[in-house]
């Protein structure tokens, strides 16, 4: 498709707007939704809900009883200027989150590892030298979307999911990484967890991570 | 003040209008299955339509009231008795201290609201009320209602005594076992065959026992997918219709995940997302009508200005002007 016809805007029901900037998962179309997310939410317009950030696309919520979808999609559209060239600050941050690697707390890294004849060692190096970018958040509270894993570590699910797999859990499936924010079941290969709360419902904000910030993994050894 | 549960009826959480402003970090919106019936029910007691609010389902539960108040039941298929007086639902009704508020149920009840003078009165948490039973958050810890819990609730702030306020039938949502539910297409109606979308709008599908405050899988015709039926996971609305490669719609409820990855055919609309909410699982058979927004955004400013207009203040109340 060409790039011209992006963004393309949909009405989702009668009380949103969902507007796509592509069809790829790519950091700087990212960018757009998340530049605009931030224009939208500092713009402050009556009768406008919370914008829905994902990969691609931004859902922009609206009340009907205040503005009808045309007036919705022409108000978000005279952001767009500002979102091309980039005049909108969206607040990203870059966040370090420490991992204690293997053991019990990392219990497939040697799995990880001989599936693609490294040593731990270097899955590790390959995990923590990577700079990640969180594309989006959702699927459970607090779980960050992370894009940016180095291919030679990407490694398919677990043939069979466990049946609890504690909170700051940090693993891979295929070409993401990434961190239970709660205890759950789940399928990743479990490589190694953070003592970091990624979500707490008593916090303000809520979770550790932001939709468009930057993730490092830092390796430390277990609390003593 | 508070109400303390002598039997928790089933599913029974405390709901007000929603989670809003969290979707960004993955918290899901929640507040009731039926928005109409949830504000009908606080509005008839004087509250603000999205004050917190019990909501049950199939079975209701069983209140002690430990002080002078004003409760009104919405729903389907449920009736009050208060110290075993019946009462209609969609009323208001006056209950002293000590009072037994008993919920009734039909055979074939659906979702039902019981709002209180005051609102439940619950701490927020990330400014709502409402519960998230998945993660536990929200109402009393997270977690459906239980046997002697106690609801806390809020200081009464109507002028009018509000009991004996009512909302006849004939400006509530035509609630049917059948209902006909209004879509708008999207948005990836391109992603379906024109057989898949044809599948969709003329053929009948019966709401399975998979129902619950997340989603309604729904059963009938299999509806085909163009290439696949995986996208990149983008924002959920309450309505949307996922498609996953079985071709059996699945309507996304009140708990829904904030984003998926399943193709959107249509969205439920607005108005009629409570004739939905209180289908039947295992029995309601529902049909698609697509619109336009235009006119799905026109039926819900009807609804809810029927909700305004249609409420019925008993004349004879206006001796209890409160003092405030």
């Amino acid at each position: 498709m060409a790039s011209d016809v992006w963004p393309i805007f949909t009405p989702a029901g009668d009380s949103a707007v969902l507007v796509q900037f592509g069809d790829s998962i790519d950091p700087r179309i990212n960018a757009r939704v998340h530049r605009l997310a931030a224009g939208i939410a500092r713009a402050g317009w009556a009768g406008f809900g919370e914008p829905v950030p994902a990969y691609t696309s931004l859902l922009v919520n609206y009340d009907p009883l205040a503005l009808d979808y045309r007036e919705a999609a022409q108000k978000i559209e005279s952001l767009l200027p500002k979102i091309e060239d980039g005049r909108v600050e969206t607040g990203a941050r870059l966040v370090e989150i420490p991992v204690v690697y293997g053991g019990e707390e990392g219990p497939d890294l040697d799995d990880v590892a001989d599936a693609h004849g490294l040593s731990a060692g270097e899955v590790i190096r390959l995990h923590g030298e990577a700079e990640y970018l969180v594309y989006m958040i959702g699927f459970t509270p607090g779980f960050p979307y992370l894009g940016g894993l180095d291919e030679r570590i990407a490694t398919p699910r677990r043939a069979s999911p466990r049946t609890l797999v504690p909170a700051g859990s940090v693993g891979i499936a295929g070409q993401q990484t990434g961190i239970y924010p709660l205890a759950s079941p789940g399928g990743w290969q479990i490589i190694g967890r953070t003592p970091l709360s990624l979500f707490d419902p008593g916090r303000e904000p809520p979770s550790l991570l932001a939709p468009g910030d930057r993730v490092r993994f830092v390796p430390v050894e277990r609390a003593p | 003040m508070s109400l303390v549960a002598q039997s928790p009826g089933f599913l029974a959480t405390v709901q007000d209008a929603g989670r809003f402003g969290y979707q960004r970090f993955g918290v899901p919106v929640s507040g009731p299955m039926d928005a109409f019936a949830h504000a009908t029910a606080n509005r008839l007691v004087g509250n603000d339509p999205g004050a917190a609010a019990l909501e049950f389902a199939y079975s209701g539960p069983v209140l002690e009231a430990r002080a002078d108040c004003v409760v009104a039941l919405a729903g389907v298929g449920f009736a009050l008795e208060v110290d075993g007086a019946p009462h209609a639902a969609w009323m208001a009704v006056r209950a002293r201290a000590g009072a037994t508020l008993s919920v009734v149920s039909a055979q074939r009840a659906g979702w039902g609201y019981l709002a209180v003078s005051g609102g439940i009165d619950n701490p927020p948490v990330m400014g709502s009320r409402a519960t998230y039973t998945r993660a536990s958050f929200g109402g009393l810890e997270g977690r459906p209602l239980r046997e002697g819990d106690l609801l806390p609730i809020g200081a009464n702030r109507a002028v009018i005594d509000p009991a004996g306020t009512s909302l006849p039938e004939v400006y509530r949502p035509a609630y049917t076992l059948h209902p006909l539910l209004r879509v708008i297409s999207g948005p990836q109606q391109d992603a379906f065959t024109a057989e898949g979308w044809q599948a969709f709008t003329g053929s009948a599908y019966t709401l399975t026992t998979t129902a619950d405050r997340m989603g309604y899988r729904l059963e009938g015709q299999p509806v085909a997918h163009r290439t696949g039926a995986d996208i990149l996971s983008d924002g959920i609305v309450f309505g949307a219709v996922q498609i996953p490669s079985s071709g059996q719609p699945i309507v996304m409820m009140s708990d829904r995940q904030t984003a998926g990855g399943y193709t959107k055919i249509a969205v439920v609309i607005r108005a009629d997302l409570p004739l939905l909410a209180q289908c039947q699982p295992g029995i309601s058979q529902v049909r698609f009508q697509p619109v336009t927004v235009e006119e799905a955004q026109r039926a819900y400013r009807a609804q809810m200005a029927a909700l305004r207009q249609g409420i019925q203040q008993p004349l004879e109340e206006y001796e209890y002007y409160a003092s405030a």
